[in-house]
């Protein structure tokens, strides 16, 4: 066999090992993305419910609460970003750190300093890389987030809101996570964690009436406005968890698309190189013929 | 008096634990034990950790112990927030 020939045979055994790992990562997640979908589907009762819960206090009530109001002059500000622990999932990542960017240098420009607070090995390595402040990160659970973990977070999160300005504590929390709006669409968003906005209008008539407070309206934000940054946080990380898998599982086709296409380029050149090889072979014979009846012609 | 039901939902951060209808409600508090009949007025609790009994409009009594929580009650509407077990 000719040494082109074997070349091209090689690259293509490679090609067609690398296609069967692509492939099956691309079955994995897809078969993930439906469970991480009905993860978020299942917490978002509890997230709308807190969600009108706090709504309801916010409006019925006037109770100053250092969780709702905002500060007159704020100094600092937290921002989670939620990534995704391994690569190979196309620009999901990247997509949420510059997003993140964008944030920072808008806080920056109002005159705050930012705490980062990342999540998944991604963004990590991405600030450690490039010198950059790390406040809190937390690593390992990207694509299966469970609600201990943002509970972790959350209370970090908010240890540091409720923490005095003087100690490093932020007057604004931010969040950003991926939005999983469908499986071919997954968008970065900003969000405000805290402080709440509650001059926005109520949604629904769940807001209407006024409501009494087991025990105080102040206990009762005490007690709830925690709860409801984890369910944030929680959700925000369903969210991420799913669009992660569904950016990789495009990732991942789009290679084993790629892979095929340079199998059957490269099939194309080894039957050429073979033809080759074939005709170079049947010229070599018919000269070498050719060359033994000459000189038996010329010896006669 | 129109509505004589409570439409009653237990929600945990993971799901939805139970929903259905249902004629009382009863939860501990951090002010004590509540009960919550039909055309109740809105009220936002805090509850510790306990047991909420949910008697259901069939007759059947569903019990859950909750790690702390919330409770909300609207238009016949309670909803029970919190992690839950049967």
């Amino acid at each position: 066999m000719g040494a082109q020939l074997r070349i091209y045979r090689r690259r293509m055994r490679s090609v067609k090992a690398t296609k069967k790992i692509t492939r099956a990562m691309e079955l994995i997640s897809a078969s993930r993305i439906v469970k991480a979908q009905q993860r978020v589907q299942a917490s978002s009762p509890y997230s709308t419910e807190l969600t009108n819960a706090v709504r309801a206090v916010a409006l019925s009530s006037n109770t100053a609460h250092p969780l709702t109001s905002v500060a007159e002059n704020p100094k600092r500000a937290a921002v989670l970003i939620i990534t995704a622990d391994r690569g190979m999932a196309g620009a999901y990542s990247n997509a949420a750190i510059k997003e993140g960017d964008l944030l920072i240098a808008t806080l920056k420009a109002r005159g705050l300093e930012v705490d980062a607070y990342l999540v998944g090995r991604k963004a990590v390595n991405f600030y450690r890389f490039r010198d950059r402040a790390i406040t809190a990160s937390w690593t390992g659970f990207s694509d299966n987030p469970t609600f201990e973990k943002a509970q972790e977070v959350s209370a970090a999160l908010i240890e540091t809101f409720l923490a005095d300005a003087n100690a490093a504590g932020v007057d604004e929390l931010h969040i950003i996570y991926t939005k999983f709006k469908s499986m071919i669409l997954q968008e970065p968003v900003a969000d405000v964690l805290l402080p709440l906005a509650t001059t926005g209008t109520p949604e629904g008539e769940a807001t209407g009436s006024a409501y009494e407070f087991e025990s105080s309206a102040e206990s009762v934000l005490n007690a709830l406005l925690p709860r409801y940054v984890e369910a944030r946080v929680f959700n925000a990380m369903l969210q991420s968890a799913a669009s992660e898998h569904a950016a990789r599982r495009r990732a991942m086709k789009s290679a084993t698309d790629n892979a095929d296409e340079l199998i059957k380029s490269l099939t194309r050149l080894a039957n050429a190189a073979r033809q080759a090889e074939i005709t170079q072979e049947i010229s070599e014979i018919v000269g070498g013929a050719d060359a033994l009846a000459s000189a038996s012609a010329g010896s006669e | 008096m129109s509505d004589t039901k409570l439409t009653v939902e237990v929600v945990s951060p993971e799901k939805r634990v139970w929903s259905g209808e249902a004629t009382s409600v009863s939860a501990r508090t951090v002010d004590g034990d509540i009960g919550i009949l039909a055309n109740h007025i809105s009220l936002l609790g805090v509850l510790v950790p306990g047991v909420v009994s949910i008697k259901g409009s069939d007759g059947t009594t569903t019990e859950f112990t909750m790690d702390g929580g919330f409770i909300s009650v609207n238009k016949n509407r309670v909803s029970i927030l919190g992690q839950a077990s049967n």
